[in-house]
């Protein structure tokens, strides 16, 4: 026994790894300069960034926040790049367009109610009746930005009481398709009911807020007026067209296919033409919608055709199990896709829709195209100002900048629901 | 049964959507505001300030329409057109009346539907270029580049005109004024060629305008003026002789000043006729007597509205040239108030 | 009138139109057609009313009148003399031409934006994300605008380049000149006998493909790989050089010059076609770099490591094993983005760029007044063009639907 020279009687304590394979520089070897080639493009990626940082930093680092025009940022000597006074000037421009000042707290509460509005779709915690609010919101939102007497959303709400009230004479008498006379009876009080009743009730009992016409509607609110209209209109049609485009029955399924690929064909620059020059052709003589109004119809029309192919492919994503389950409960269509079908497939829909949102928001830009003052055509305006005649990049870079803050969180956003949805499964 | 009912209301919504609107004097009324087509933005012409007022010659004509027809110089509701819009706008009836440095044409007159009431502005295409570029006439420019606004005239002068002198040119196309400014400044193109009025309104607006010069020559005729839709007889009457009253009250002297002490009866039997003290000219019109009045009211008679907004005491700095009156060698020229 | 076109069953009452499920569908389309059929007249009669007002009927001769105006970017002949139909014609010809130039940029700078993204190096996968995250959210338009500034503000003028010690020079040997109106580049001239060299050349492209099928029985009999790629580059360019300089040298380059204004001779690629082209492509590149990225990632992880248990080196496993499988997820995407690259191409009126919406939809609208007419034909072209794109697809779809076993 006495042979064996060396018995260690206790753990040698843990050493740390060696240098390089540890922490920072084991972060680095692998994943920066694995391989020769690897190690090339590190550096030479390094190099750009810090090439471009090099040269737009002090460009925009300028203290020239204060400036009233681009020629005092000229003649300033401790300005040499940006001159960001221009933000500052036409700030309010570039967010309201010409929306009188005293009444810009009314876009801002309707943004903030449309934030309430929205949240009992996006988060199922909250409680089931403030959709009753999501579905008053429209009308809120449109009178707060328009303005006017405060009966004509009431009585427009009312409309859909009247379509309900008629539905429900007509049911006994000849079933389901009492939906006709009951739409029939709302057109007819949308179209030349509300007018006169509306005056009469104003003429009665004035209450209001000051009307702003859609002329005076400009920069980022008119973007975000459009693109949401837009969105909110087009999803009941893209519904309808995702199911007439399902449907067994040909005529409807025919109507509906032509339609979606029709508009998809075409850009939407050919339609806001339509909507600028062509659309008050179609509408019977003397009647007029302003330029705001017929771009977001034909906004809404473009749109709803890629709705209902999102939510064509929400349908298409359920299994087919949820549709047989559905017939097997003896519920007719419209109650299986009320109860049983619609709601799934919205709801796999959301980032889909969302998705479509974000592209819709980008496009509401070339209305600036037709001449309308949304950010993109209030550059052009502001460049051509005698103040900032010359100016270029600052107003791009803003503008640039405040798009893709919106559509990178909302991107973001869907994505977050998209997980969350896979999870559920 | 069901379905005669459907299509007799579908029908019945045709018919009564399809009433056909009164004349555009009626609807003036009924609407209480006059909605005006202008320019998108030509400073002199028709321009917003920072606060979104309207302001401009052009502007001052849709005023002094609608003090005509309204009572008040300020009824009107601007309605800014791109070139490319503003021919199916008022013919659709989006507007009323378009006063957007349009020119006069044939084809506009008789083709699409339009009555000009009028020249407010003779006006020429002209050609501007940098003084540095060396060129002393339009006859030099054979390979130049040139910006032009589209959708106007300009074009088809322009291609006619290089054509008949056989040279050739680099078009480039450019949306609007400011974006051409931009363009012709940073030297994308040799030479910015619009009507001579707003070349003059442009060069003044630069930094430094004496590096730029407009060259002799003018190669089209541009008369510009007011138009209304075709086949509503007394409403462009309305706007023609809005225009005949501004341009005779400076002919006569009748100036915003010395207004109130003209409509008290002057020994002038036409001056008058036109203020309403004498004759029942305004009844014809569908107005009330003293109409031309609240016209002048509005911004003085013509030669004060050029002065005030693009004559030579302000930036645009405009003579008078054709536009001065024709007992004064120019062409402003009106029928008698008889 | 629905009740006369039912055929008339023995027990039929009205009720079972409705109730019966055999004729429900039926009464059902045949109201929505009625519907569709009543909303169309009323817009046509709204339409003709209307324009019966102004006293214009819709009419196509301005079709074959003189378009009166100049196009500075032609493919083929024009001049102010030609017809309206033929400047659409030069409009629909821009339009293609971009619209190519902008597909092949985008998948080139998509497809190595996908994969670099992909990339085992962080900076470099870092880099990707960020590119694709901010060029998907800005707005195209913007994206076209700023690209049409950077060309006008900061290449230099033409008169920079004049002068013994001029400010600006000529790249590559004087032969390519960038200025703020455009790319002047130097132009194949083609004379006689330049033709049989083109037509070698087009043999070489096909010698290719015959010789990539010998290659691969050869291999499958062999086992042995040639160094392909440098074969192929052999037969691509050997015999088109050799015949170049049998018919002595028949293509030669005409450089361009500065001459008066501009510089003459040499292709002038405009600023407006740059401009619009770039900026399709960086943007369509990120869309794209996002449907490559999910193909690959569709591709199962068991199938990378099967290969490798195989012995394949990484890029033979990209090549043989992952890219064939991902094209199927890759393709359907892609052409959807070509879809949407052609349709953005209309946005060329923003900086001038005589295409469809330009010349048709822009300039001739504007001169004629037609505009129901010419928007209208608009329509229709932007129709065709896309319906075309999409025929491609759905015939791609088909042929690789079948390959499915």
């Amino acid at each position: 026994m006495s042979e064996q020279s060396y018995v260690r009687t206790e753990m040698l304590s843990e050493q740390p790894a060696p240098l390089g394979q540890t922490g920072m520089l084991k972060w680095m070897r692998e994943n920066l300069f694995s391989s020769i080639m690897n190690s090339i493009m590190t550096v030479v990626s390094f190099a750009v960034i810090i090439l471009v940082l090099m040269q737009l930093i002090p460009w925009m680092m300028q203290p020239s926040w204060v400036s009233g025009s681009l020629r005092q940022c000229l003649d300033d000597p401790n300005i040499d790049g940006a001159c960001w006074g221009v933000i500052r000037d036409r700030f309010n421009q570039l967010m309201y367009g010409f929306y009188p000042h005293a009444e810009q707290w009314r876009p801002n509460l309707a943004v903030v109610l449309m934030l309430v509005a929205v949240a009992p779709v996006l988060f199922d915690k909250l409680p089931r009746k403030m959709v009753w609010f999501s579905a008053i919101y429209p009308f809120l939102g449109a009178w707060l930005l328009w303005g006017g007497s405060a009966w004509t959303p009431i009585l427009v709400v009312a409309g859909f009481a009247i379509g309900y009230i008629a539905f429900k004479m007509l049911h006994n008498m000849v079933g389901n398709m009492a939906m006709i006379g009951a739409v029939l009876a709302a057109v007819i009080w949308w179209l030349y009911g509300i007018g006169s009743v509306s005056a009469w009730l104003h003429s009665m009992l004035p209450i209001g807020i000051e009307a702003v016409p859609s002329s005076q509607f400009g920069g980022f609110m008119l973007s975000m007026t459009i693109g949401i209209s837009g969105i909110a209109l087009s999803l009941p049609i893209g519904i309808v067209l995702a199911l007439g485009r399902q449907s067994d029955m040909f005529i409807i399924k025919t109507l509906s296919v032509g339609y979606i690929e029709l508009i998809r064909g075409v850009p939407l620059i050919t339609l806001l033409f339509v909507a600028s020059v062509l659309l008050n052709f179609f509408m019977p003589p003397g009647t007029n919608f302003d330029l705001i109004l017929r771009v977001i119809i034909m906004v809404t029309l473009f749109a709803a055709a890629y709705m209902a192919e999102v939510i064509r492919g929400g349908l298409a994503a359920l299994p087919v199990g949820q549709y047989e389950a559905a017939d097997a409960l003896g519920l007719d269509y419209w109650k299986s896709m009320r109860l049983i079908i619609m709601p799934q497939a919205l709801k796999i829909s959301i980032p889909g829709i969302v998705g479509s949102f974000i592209g819709l928001f980008k496009d509401t830009t070339l209305v600036s195209v037709i001449g309308l003052l949304d950010p993109v055509g209030l550059i052009r305006t502001i460049q051509g100002s005698a103040e900032w005649n010359g100016l270029v990049w600052e107003l791009f870079l803003f503008v640039s900048l405040l798009f893709w803050l919106f559509c990178f969180s909302m991107s973001r956003y869907s994505m977050y629901l998209e997980r969350k949805l896979q999870t559920s499964h | 049964m069901k379905k005669s009912v459907l299509l007799g209301t579908i029908a019945a919504m045709g018919v009564m959507a399809g009433v056909a609107s009164a004349g555009t004097l009626d609807d003036v009324k009924a609407n209480g505001v006059l909605k005006c087509g202008v320019s998108t933005g030509l400073v002199g012409f028709a321009a917003p300030d920072a606060n979104g007022n309207w302001e401009g010659f052009d502007v001052d004509i849709c005023r002094a329409v609608a003090a005509a027809v309204l009572g008040d110089g300020d009824a009107v509701q601007f309605v800014p057109l791109s070139s490319k819009v503003r021919f199916t706008a008022l013919s659709s009836g989006e507007i009323d009346m378009l006063a957007r440095n349009t020119t006069w044409t044939f084809s506009r007159d008789v083709d699409l539907g339009f009555t000009f009431t009028g020249v407010n502005y003779y006006d020429g295409q002209g050609f501007m270029v940098r003084k540095d570029l060396g060129v002393a006439s339009a006859t030099e420019l054979d390979g130049a580049t040139i910006c032009i606004t589209t959708g106007t005239t300009t074009e088809l002068n322009l291609a006619d005109y290089f054509r008949t002198n056989g040279m050739s040119y680099e078009p480039v196309p450019i949306e609007n004024n400011a974006e051409a400014m931009q363009q012709y400044l940073s030297g994308a193109c040799d030479v910015y060629t619009t009507d001579a009025s707003a070349l003059a309104a442009t060069r003044a607006s630069f930094e430094t305008p004496d590096d730029h010069m407009l060259l002799p020559e003018i190669v089209s005729k541009e008369p510009l003026g007011p138009l209304v839709r075709e086949g509503d007889e007394p409403w462009g009457d309305i706007v023609r002789w809005t225009l005949n009253a501004l341009i005779t009250a400076e002919e006569l002297g009748v100036t915003k000043a010395n207004l109130e002490e003209m409509a008290a009866g002057t020994d002038n039997p036409e001056i008058n006729r036109m203020l309403g003290t004498e004759g029942n000219l305004g009844e014809m019109l569908g107005l009330d007597a003293d109409w031309a009045q609240r016209v002048i009211a509005v911004g003085g008679n013509y030669g004060e509205i050029f002065e005030a907004n693009i004559g030579e005491s302000t930036a645009i700095g405009l003579s008078r040239g054709l536009n001065a009156l024709w007992t004064q060698g120019g062409l402003i020229y009106t029928p008698p108030f008889r | 009138m629905a009740m006369a076109d039912q055929p008339a069953a023995k027990s039929f009452r009205l009720s079972m139109l409705l109730y019966d499920t055999r004729y429900r569908s039926i009464t059902i389309q045949i109201i929505m057609l009625g519907l569709f059929v009543a909303g169309v007249w009323w817009l046509l009669d709204n339409m003709y009313s209307n324009l019966d007002e102004l006293g214009k009927r819709p009419n196509f001769t301005f079709l074959t009148a003189p378009a009166g105006y100049d196009i500075n970017q032609r493919l083929i002949e024009y001049s102010s003399q030609s017809t309206n139909a033929r400047a659409w014609l030069v409009g629909l010809l821009n339009t293609l031409l971009v619209a190519v130039m902008g597909c092949i940029l985008a998948t080139v700078l998509g497809v190595s934006i996908g994969v670099l993204r992909l990339s085992k190096n962080w900076i470099i996968a870092r880099l990707m994300t960020a590119y694709i995250e901010i060029f998907r959210n800005v707005p195209l338009l913007l994206l076209i605008i700023f690209a049409m500034s950077i060309f006008i503000n900061i290449f230099p003028q033409p008169k920079l380049f004049r002068g013994e010690d001029a400010l600006s020079s000529m790249y590559f040997w004087d032969s390519v000149a960038f200025t703020n109106r455009g790319w002047y580049i130097p132009k194949p001239v083609f004379e006689s006998g330049s033709m049989i060299v083109g037509i070698v050349f087009l043999l070489s492209i096909a010698g290719i493909f015959v010789f990539g099928r010998w290659a691969k029985k050869r291999q499958e009999a062999t086992g042995e790989i040639l160094p392909n790629f440098w074969i192929k580059l052999g037969i691509l360019v050997i015999p088109a050089v050799v015949f170049y300089y049998i018919m002595g040298q028949p293509i030669s380059l005409n450089y361009p010059e500065l001459k008066g204004f501009n510089f003459k001779g040499g292709l002038h690629l405009r600023n407006s076609l740059i401009a619009l082209w770039l900026a399709l492509s960086l943007y369509t590149a990120a869309f794209i770099a996002e449907a490559v990225r999910a193909g690959i990632m569709a591709i199962d992880k068991g199938q990378t490591e099967a290969a490798a248990a195989l012995g394949l080196r990484p890029k033979r496993i990209m090549k043989l094993v992952v890219l064939p499988q991902a094209l199927r997820v890759i393709i359907p995407p892609l052409i959807s983005q070509y879809l949407n690259l052609t349709k953005n191409s209309s946005l060329a009126v923003a900086v001038g760029y005589m295409d469809l919406t330009g010349t048709l939809g822009g300039i001739t609208l504007n001169q004629t007044g037609r505009a129901l007419e010419s928007i209208l034909l608009l329509m229709i072209t932007y129709l065709a063009i896309s319906l075309s794109i999409s025929m491609v697809m759905n015939f791609y779809n088909n042929s690789v639907k079948l390959k499915e076993r």
